[in-house]
């Protein structure tokens, strides 16, 4: 009894001692860490809740990731060859690629259907060649390329989405004179160097992209957008920095004004102005001015040159990040509207009006230092990141009645230094919260160490209780910038492309339709591939012939691909089970080269191969014996 | 009774609307499978799957896993199978209707001995139907190419249950479309036990 009495004594002090001792501290680490490998561990075997799409910025593609695992599950290329998938190397998406062999991926949009994800496509922008690319989530493959984007220069403030898809609207990041091709010396920066924003036409049926309209604007440099809801639904809103119209060192020239602009721009009404042949055509594009179209765009100041522009779910509040403010800044829509039928300006650039900041702010709030992109959960929260502080905010949208300190609920410390982040489907008219993603920027040495060329971090965030408990870390391709967080069951990509819906005219579907053509200079072959052979495994040209080849991937069976890589002339495609690619170059070299199956098919899959014979064009010798003999 | 009188015997008017009802389940047969194949193997969780109907040979997967199969049976030299090679597919709907027309005569003229005609024709054709499933089943197996890049001995793939081969678990049943035939002649001998316990009452 008595040593019973003694036990419950230790047990009550050791419950009242202060919980954060060496000891007690290392447990509830331990016991954190157990509850969020739990959360985030996904079964072999089993499935991801949510895809993440996220940007590789300078490495030209997308990527995706299951989410709660973080696992990395499928590179989508974009802008950029990838020899895994044989992109860039077939003349179809060599002539999407136009050329270029590398873009600058930031901002993913998914399409929407009355401000929610659909799961029909994906667009991402190129900030570096000013393109546009369409990712059909069928397929989850590239079909188009639009761009480069006339008059415009630095594709950043892209791509976003209205509410039906009916746009996606874009900016460019770095003012040109225009059109593309005009010269003018920097000291004309400030009257003939241009702004354009434009409106990129998206086919209902077909997700076809096309340019419909474009803005010219004073220099200021494009940042984010982000496009309305229900009440705000024909409006967009982009951030800019340097409304000094300065050149040189912009880190100094570009932040001397305390306040820069968000522009609201009522894009139906440009679609209107320029339907109705207002404004002219630069470039090839109907390009509108803002003085000739009142009403179609206002500049409003906002601290102090600010990244994000995110409107909240229900499309009432603006959230600017000034990322060299202390605050972001709300601005509430209605009032904005207000402001707008009032005329309450005080000045105007380049015939745009000014709004009046203090009539349409409702709230600074001291999330912290370096706001920079703010997202949206489910239970009327925001959640924004700071680079400076390498942290993320968690604050209450609303009441903005004043007490706008009370509104910060927790913070986080990510590391290191947060650029955007993601919550699940939070840009949409119905966020689904419970997880947050922190793309951070620098990793500062917190994985294995693979020399000076570091990677950038990803941290998976739970937002599911009153604050933010951190989950996991993982290392997401270079550079992670925007991304979006989708439920899984929203998309339903197919797993092989149906024989029935193949309409390439050169598709061959039995070894017996293999065929070589040939016509004075030009030799063509449709070839069969299947386990474990191509039909024909001889292909003899002679030199300097143009060479088509039509490779048909002739299996219908889930996850059996074949490729195609010819050795020494630099190809390599893959075919996907029922689709067709074609290969076009010219036989430059005399030779024997061995083109072979690059994708492991099967357990003959070393023995997929034949030789491509090219035979010299006059008198040479075919082949000569090192013995000397005939 | 002698054999030739019970033969003549004439049925009742419940046992010819029964023979007339089994006469329909011919009918619906060929709406059923009458076979499935099926085989899994480890990276094959979902099964590859053929399945056999009076008049046609149906691919898993929307008819994906018949060319599937077929690709990893040319690994060992087995020629392909195609819906146009199985003759029976022909000669069975039409035998099917042989045997309803048949059915409505038993059901008209009525004699126990049409009766027992429709077994005993019935019987053969099964056994004759599935005599040559079993022969296409073993010539598959025995008659490997010997060009194949993998040589197997020469094998019956199963008829009737389960059989490991290979890498694969393959399993083969009847379907619906068979319990139908089975039902059609156990109707009919179901007729032709209460007709005869009926006459024999009805002689005492």
């Amino acid at each position: 009894m008595r040593h019973q009495l003694c036990l419950a004594a230790l047990v009550v002090a050791a419950a009242c001692a202060p919980s954060k001792g060496p000891q007690g501290g290392a447990n509830s680490r331990l016991a954190d860490a157990r509850e969020a490998a739990q959360r985030t561990f996904v079964e072999p075997g089993k499935l991801d809740e949510f895809y993440l799409f996220y940007s590789g910025g300078h490495s030209g593609q997308v990527y995706i990731a299951g989410v709660p695992s973080m696992r990395h599950i499928a590179t989508i290329p974009v802008f950029a060859p990838y020899p895994a998938t044989g992109y860039g190397f077939d003349a179809e998406s060599k002539a999407m690629l136009g050329g270029f062999t590398w873009g600058d991926v930031h901002h993913p949009a998914l399409s929407k259907t009355k401000g929610d994800y659909d799961g029909r496509w994906l667009f991402v922008n190129d900030n570096a060649n000013n393109r546009l690319a369409r990712v059909d989530l069928r397929d989850f493959k590239t079909h188009q390329i639009l761009g480069p984007i006339a008059n415009s220069s630095g594709n950043h403030g892209s791509a976003f989405v209205t509410e039906n898809t009916e746009y996606a609207l874009v900016a460019s990041r770095f003012s040109i004179p225009i059109p593309v091709g005009t010269y003018a010396p920097t000291s004309r920066y400030a009257t003939d160097y241009k702004g354009i924003l434009s409106g990129i036409k998206i086919d209902s049926a077909s997700g076809k992209m096309s340019v419909a309209w474009q803005i010219v604007t004073p220099p200021f440099d494009w940042d984010l957008a982000a496009t309305g809801r229900e009440i705000s639904a024909d409006w967009v809103v982009w951030s800019s920095y340097n409304s000094e119209r300065a050149t040189g060192r912009l880190e100094v020239t570009a932040s001397q004004r305390d306040r820069d602009y968000i522009t609201f721009v009522n894009w139906r009404k440009a679609a209107g102005a320029a339907a109705a042949g207002k404004g002219k055509m630069i470039g090839g594009v109907r390009v509108l001015n803002p003085r000739e179209v009142p009403g179609m765009m206002y500049l409003v100041p906002l601290a102090k040159s600010p990244h994000g522009a995110d409107f909240s779910p229900d499309g009432r509040y603006v959230v600017g990040g000034g990322k060299l403010a202390p605050f972001v800044t709300v601005f509430d829509f209605q009032k904005f509207l207000s402001s707008v039928a009032a005329n309450d300006t005080t000045g105007s650039e380049d015939g745009i009006p000014v709004l009046r900041f203090e009539s349409i702010r409702v709230a600074e709030v001291p999330v912290g230092l370096g706001p920079l992109h703010t997202q949206f959960d489910d239970q009327g929260y925001a959640y924004t990141s700071l680079f400076v502080e390498s942290a993320i905010a968690k604050w209450k949208l609303g009441p903005f009645d004043g007490h706008d300190s009370a509104l910060v609920v927790a913070k986080i410390p990510v590391h290191f230094s947060v650029g955007h982040l993601v919550a699940a489907h939070g840009d949409t008219r119905h966020p689904v919260g419970r997880y947050l993603i922190s793309m951070n920027k620098l990793s500062k040495g917190r994985h294995l160490n693979v020399g000076p060329s570091q990677p950038e971090s990803s941290e998976l965030i739970d937002i599911t209780g009153a604050g933010m408990t951190m989950l996991y870390e993982a290392y997401t391709e270079p550079e992670p910038h925007f991304a979006q967080l989708v439920r899984a069951d929203l998309l339903h990509p197919i797993e092989v492309y149906p024989k029935a819906e193949n309409t390439n005219p050169n598709a061959i579907w039995a070894a017996s339709d293999a065929k070589i053509t040939r016509r004075p200079g030009i030799v063509e072959a449709k070839i069969y591939s299947i386990r474990s052979y191509f039909t024909p495994n001889e292909i003899e040209v002679q030199q300097g012939d143009s060479v088509i080849l039509y490779v048909t991937n002739a299996e219908q069976e889930r996850d059996m691909l074949h490729g195609f890589g010819l050795a020494g002339y630099n190809i390599n495609v893959v075919m996907d089970p029922g689709e067709t690619k074609t290969i076009a170059f010219r036989a430059t070299k005399p030779g024997v080269y061995p083109f072979y199956c690059t994708n492991f098919c099967s357990a003959m899959h070393q023995e997929m191969q034949g030789y491509f014979l090219v035979k010299p064009r006059t008198g040479v010798p075919v082949a000569a014996s090192p013995a000397g003999g005939n | 009774m002698p054999l030739v009188s019970w033969l003549n015997q004439v049925l009742s008017s419940r046992a010819r609307l029964a023979v007339l009802g089994a006469g329909l389940l011919l009918l619906l047969t060929p709406l059923f499978p009458l076979w499935k194949i099926t085989m899994f193997a480890n990276q094959f969780p979902e099964g590859l799957r053929l399945t056999i109907y009076a008049h046609q040979l149906v691919g898993g997967n929307g008819g994906a896993d018949l060319q599937g199969i077929n690709i990893l049976n040319h690994y060992i030299g087995m020629r392909e199978i195609h819906a146009a090679d199985f003759v029976e597919m022909k000669f069975i709907p039409f035998v099917l209707g042989i045997f309803l027309l048949l059915g409505l005569r038993t059901a008209v003229f009525a004699r126990v001995g049409n009766v027992v005609d429709l077994v005993v024709l019935f019987a053969y054709f099964s056994a004759f139907s599935l005599g040559t499933f079993a022969y296409r089943m073993y010539s598959y197996g025995h008659q490997l190419s010997a060009e194949a890049p993998i040589k197997v001995a020469a094998f019956t793939p199963p008829i009737f249950g389960h059989q490991r081969i290979a890498n694969f678990d393959v399993y083969s049943y009847p379907g619906p479309g068979s319990v139908l035939l089975i039902l059609f002649v156990v109707a009919l001998a179901t007729v032709l036990f209460f007709e005869t316990r009926r006459i024999k009452r009805q002689a005492a």
